[in-house]
């Protein structure tokens, strides 16, 4: 195919698809009008099943399915990405950390928001069925909290709190746990993924029946994959050079 | 739409600029974290706080430092 001739199937392409996109946008519904067919369905559904939060009642129960897709996305990217950053075939991983200083008003704050991140990371997956958040944003929130022990402290003392193997189990346990949680409910005739467990009294913690228990396996995967993730990409940053001749 | 939204929407735009034309990739991983942390103001104006956290968590503060450690891996081995 010459220049000229993919230019012109670039050019017919995006004329299309800019014709599309202001049809598409014309058509809408007004910005903040009432009309919404898709909340009109979704609320009544997710107060039938007893979840306050009508967003985790969409990701983990009405569109269980997606989510599940989603997750193994993220697994599969974690596994990617942990595969293309090991130590190449003529480095070494246990290179010596070279020591910096941190000061002292870092280290403060540091250890003061660690104990307080990792709170509102808990928090935020085991009220996922109730208020904003879930599963994903707690699981970010604690992977990404625990790293505070670096930024304050050492990456020694790091490693240590975060033995990689434990994480790298846990991903496949929230993963593993999510399709069990998918598999019963085809077992107990209610589809995949169905929401038949006892679902408690709206508003009370242990309510929404599966969405709770979903929400907390996608919270132990994704906290996990993101310490595997950081670990790789730490590790290649800090640890992983070429090795040196003894 | 109202102020607020307007307000949110006019910084969000401001920031997705100072990204592009910020040259250095440590530079732009600071700039690019500031950008999502507004893009989750918005996301909350916007009444998504689901989204918003989301946003914070992964916008402002995972993707930033993979870059930041990406740009040091690459800068230890020229």
């Amino acid at each position: 195919m010459t220049r000229g001739l993919r230019l012109l199937l670039f050019a017919g392409g995006a004329a299309a698809t800019v014709v599309l996109l202001v049809f598409g946008v014309l058509g809408l519904p007004h910005f903040g009008s009432s009309f919404h067919p898709y909340r009109d369905h979704a609320v009544p559904a997710a107060v039938s099943h007893k979840t306050a939060n009508v967003v985790s009642s969409i990701n983990f129960d009405l569109r269980g399915l997606d989510t599940f897709g989603e997750e193994t996305i993220l697994l599969a990217s974690v596994v990617g990405a942990a595969v293309l950053l090991r130590p190449a075939e003529d480095e070494d991983e246990k290179r010596p950390l070279s020591g910096g200083r941190i000061l002292d008003s870092t280290r403060l704050v540091g250890y003061l928001l660690l104990p307080v991140t990792l709170l509102i990371g808990l928090d935020t997956v085991l009220h996922g069925a109730l208020t904003p958040g879930g599963g994903f944003q707690g699981g970010v929130v604690l992977g990404t909290g625990i790293h505070l022990l670096y930024v304050a402290g050492s990456y020694q003392a790091l490693e240590r709190a975060r033995p990689e193997d434990l994480f790298e189990y846990g991903e496949a346990l929230g993963t593993g746990a999510f399709a069990c949680v998918g598999i019963a409910g085809l077992l107990a005739g209610a589809g995949f993924l169905g929401n038949l467990l006892p679902q408690g009294a709206f508003g009370s913690l242990l309510s929404s029946g599966s969405v709770l228990l979903l929400s907390a396996a996608v919270g132990v995967e994704v906290a996990s994959g993101v310490v595997v993730l950081l670990a790789r990409f730490l590790d290649q940053a800090l640890r992983v050079g070429k090795d040196t001749p003894r | 739409m109202n102020l607020l939204i307007i307000a949110a929407l006019t910084l969000v735009a401001i920031a997705a600029v100072v990204v592009v034309f910020t040259d250095d990739p440590a530079r732009q991983a600071v700039t690019l974290s500031v950008f999502g942390l507004l893009l989750a103001i918005l996301f909350m104006v916007l009444q998504a706080p689901d989204v918003a956290l989301s946003q914070i968590a992964v916008g402002t503060a995972v993707v930033p430092l993979m870059i930041m450690l990406a740009v040091r891996k690459v800068r230890g081995r020229q």
